[in-house]
């Protein structure tokens, strides 16, 4: 993990409110690995205050990739950068998705914004290993689809794919899995993590979740960002430990 | 190299430069130390420690507001024997000054803690966070009480030679009375100023955006208020001060000096910039040689009111 000057290149709108912006960051660039995050400082003056934390969406040779909502101040100075601007970014911070283990199919779940780190994800997946991919969103344009392989949709108003939520989907898929060895990789909102947690440790299935809680540092010494163990026995940090936990270790 | 003399005292206590990293905001050093020369540093000051372990407050801890945030990490901290054993090893090894904060929850505890960690060489002096409450006696922060701060003043100076700091809570009439409690007692300088008490509200949900419902604000908001009570400590009383508050840039720090700090701590700042140690011990020697300042410690008080 370093603290990176880096040229902002491009944002490009991917739905109405979604943006995919392009930085030229080789040093992080060199080192990330999927289900990774970077602190990004949205302003060069002090406010906001902190730096705000973005999963790495995808990286191509010398250049990052994220991609966010507006939500408020902070992403909305993001929006606006422009071209050749210089970016504050720490990172490659946490640990991502573990890759590693016998499974024949990686399922990618994700809802609304918890498309952006499968992009990166996708590219580290052994080629023999199928990937299928269930979106979830409230309706069609919340629905990211975004470099995303084999997609199965749900939207809560069903104005695309499945009427529901996406965990749903999942369940009413998984016997067309029975005769393969799935790992689940998941990244959401954390009512979506936790259903989702429910079945996959209910069927032993290895489930792999990124989470998100507010942070201030994002590298360990705020101890701002705590996420309670799964044995109830004291906190992970989810900049530290995580933000992607196996499903048995964490209570969401 | 340096032009300018950096190094300055507290008390006894001799350090490189000026430049100290705040209780809380460096964890035990070894994180930040990815981002910055930790020996360059004049000290660093560990995350209060308490005689057992604890696991900190649950979940929301944190939150961001207007030039700050507040927190509520609830002093969660490895407890001194695992402190002794897997973090002091790497702190030698950083070859800045090793400041121990003590945090506890009894007078005894603070003694006890203070006791203990004395015999560790590596730790060069103390700094006791008396934010916390007064468990045994009511609940209360000594950090509010006058003769709890003198007690625990009184007390650990009795188990141990090394210097002494206080840190004040900003939350309280009049701090300088406190300096005066913590100088008269021996202490050897006083920290000011720990967080000041503040909330935030969700106005959708009505409900307080941290669990622990109050937090402790730090971050450039606090720093006006920082400044004052080390200046109200400085006009009223001769302890030496280390100046805490919303610190950012190397002005900030100056500015702490000339209104009585002999030494800064800098907190939130190295969320943001985990190299603003460095970054403003450079901007302070650049003063310091563009305004003809052969020795930093002249900064200190040298307000003109
Ligand atoms: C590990 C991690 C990865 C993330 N990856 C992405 C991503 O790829 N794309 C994306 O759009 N968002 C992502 N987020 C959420 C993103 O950080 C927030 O959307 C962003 O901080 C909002 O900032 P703001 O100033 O626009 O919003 P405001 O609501 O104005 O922010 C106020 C404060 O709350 C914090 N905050 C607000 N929402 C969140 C949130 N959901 N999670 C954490 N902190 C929050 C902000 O950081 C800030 O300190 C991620 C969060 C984490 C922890
Ligand atoms: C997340 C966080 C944790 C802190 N933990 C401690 C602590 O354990 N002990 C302590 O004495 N002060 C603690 N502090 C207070 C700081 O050391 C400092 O006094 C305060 O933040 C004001 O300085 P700043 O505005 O530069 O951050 C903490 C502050 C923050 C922001
Ligand atoms: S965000 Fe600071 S410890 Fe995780």
């Amino acid at each position: 993990m370093l603290i990176e000057k880096s040229k902002f290149i491009s944002n490009t709108s991917i739905t109405k409110n979604t943006y995919l912006i392009k930085v030229f960051s080789p040093s992080i660039a060199k080192t990330a690995k999927p289900g990774q995050f970077c602190n990004i400082k949205v302003s060069e003056n002090s406010f906001p205050l902190l730096r705000r934390p973005f999963s790495i969406c995808d990286v191509e040779g010398d250049y990052l990739y994220f991609m966010f909502d507006v939500h408020g101040e902070g992403t909305r100075l993001l929006r606006d950068k422009n071209e050749g601007e210089e970016l504050d970014i720490i990172g490659p911070l946490g640990i991502g998705f573990d890759l590693i283990g016998d499974y024949d199919t990686a399922i990618f779940i994700a809802g609304g914004l918890g498309s952006a780190p499968f992009p990166f994800l996708s590219k580290n997946i052994p080629a023999m290993i199928e990937i299928h991919s269930f979106i979830g969103g409230r309706s069609k344009e919340n629905v990211i689809e975004y470099k995303m392989k084999n997609v199965s949709a749900a939207t809560d108003d069903g104005s695309y794919g499945f009427q529901g939520n996406v965990v749903e989907l999942f369940i009413n898929k998984l016997t067309a899995y029975n005769t393969k060895k799935i790992r689940v990789f998941a990244c959401g909102p954390n009512p979506m993590l936790k259903a989702l947690q429910n079945v996959c440790n209910e069927k032993n299935i290895n489930c792999q979740l990124s989470v998100e809680t507010v942070m201030a540092c994002g590298f360990g010494i705020c101890q701002g960002c705590p996420i309670e163990k799964y044995n109830g026995d004291g906190y992970f940090l989810v900049c530290k430990d995580g933000p992607v936990f196996n499903s048995l270790a964490v209570k969401i | 190299m340096s032009k300018v003399d950096l190094s300055i005292k507290i008390g006894p206590l001799e350090l490189k430069n000026p430049v100290l990293l705040a209780s809380g905001t460096v964890g035990y050093g070894n994180e930040i130390a990815n981002f910055t020369d930790l020996s360059k540093i004049g000290g660093i000051v560990t995350k209060s420690l308490s005689l057992k372990p604890r696991l900190g407050n649950p979940p929301q801890r944190i939150t961001e507001t207007p030039s700050g945030m507040l927190n509520a990490i609830g002093l969660a901290n490895v407890g001194v024997e695992e402190f002794i054993k897997t973090k002091i090893p790497f702190l030698k090894e950083v070859n800045s000054t090793l400041i121990c904060n003590i945090a506890a929850s009894s007078v005894e505890e603070y003694v006890e803690c203070t006791k203990i960690l004395t015999d560790e060489e590596s730790i060069k002096a103390f700094e006791i966070n008396v934010s916390c409450p007064n468990v045994k006696e009511g609940g209360l922060e000594f950090g509010n009480d006058l003769k709890a701060v003198g007690r625990i003043t009184a007390e650990t100076k009795k188990v141990t030679d090394k210097p002494i700091f206080i840190k004040l809570s900003p939350n309280v009439a009049r701090i300088s009375e406190f300096a005066k409690v913590v100088y008269s007692e021996g202490g050897d300088a006083v920290s000011a100023i720990n967080t000041l008490v503040g909330t935030s509200f969700n106005i959708w949900t009505k409900r307080p955006k941290i669990k622990n419902i109050t937090g402790g604000l730090s971050g450039p908001a606090i720093r006006p208020v920082a400044l004052a009570k080390v200046l109200e400590i400085s006009r009223n009383c001769p302890i030496p001060i280390i100046g805490i508050g919303g610190i950012l840039t190397w002005q900030d720090a100056i500015e702490f000096m000339i209104v009585g700090a002999t030494a800064f701590q800098i907190g939130t700042a190295n969320f943001i910039n985990p190299n603003s140690g460095l970054d403003i011990l450079k901007g302070i020697e650049e003063f310091c040689i563009q305004t003809n300042i052969t020795k930093i410690s002249d900064l200190t008080a040298s307000y003109q009111i």
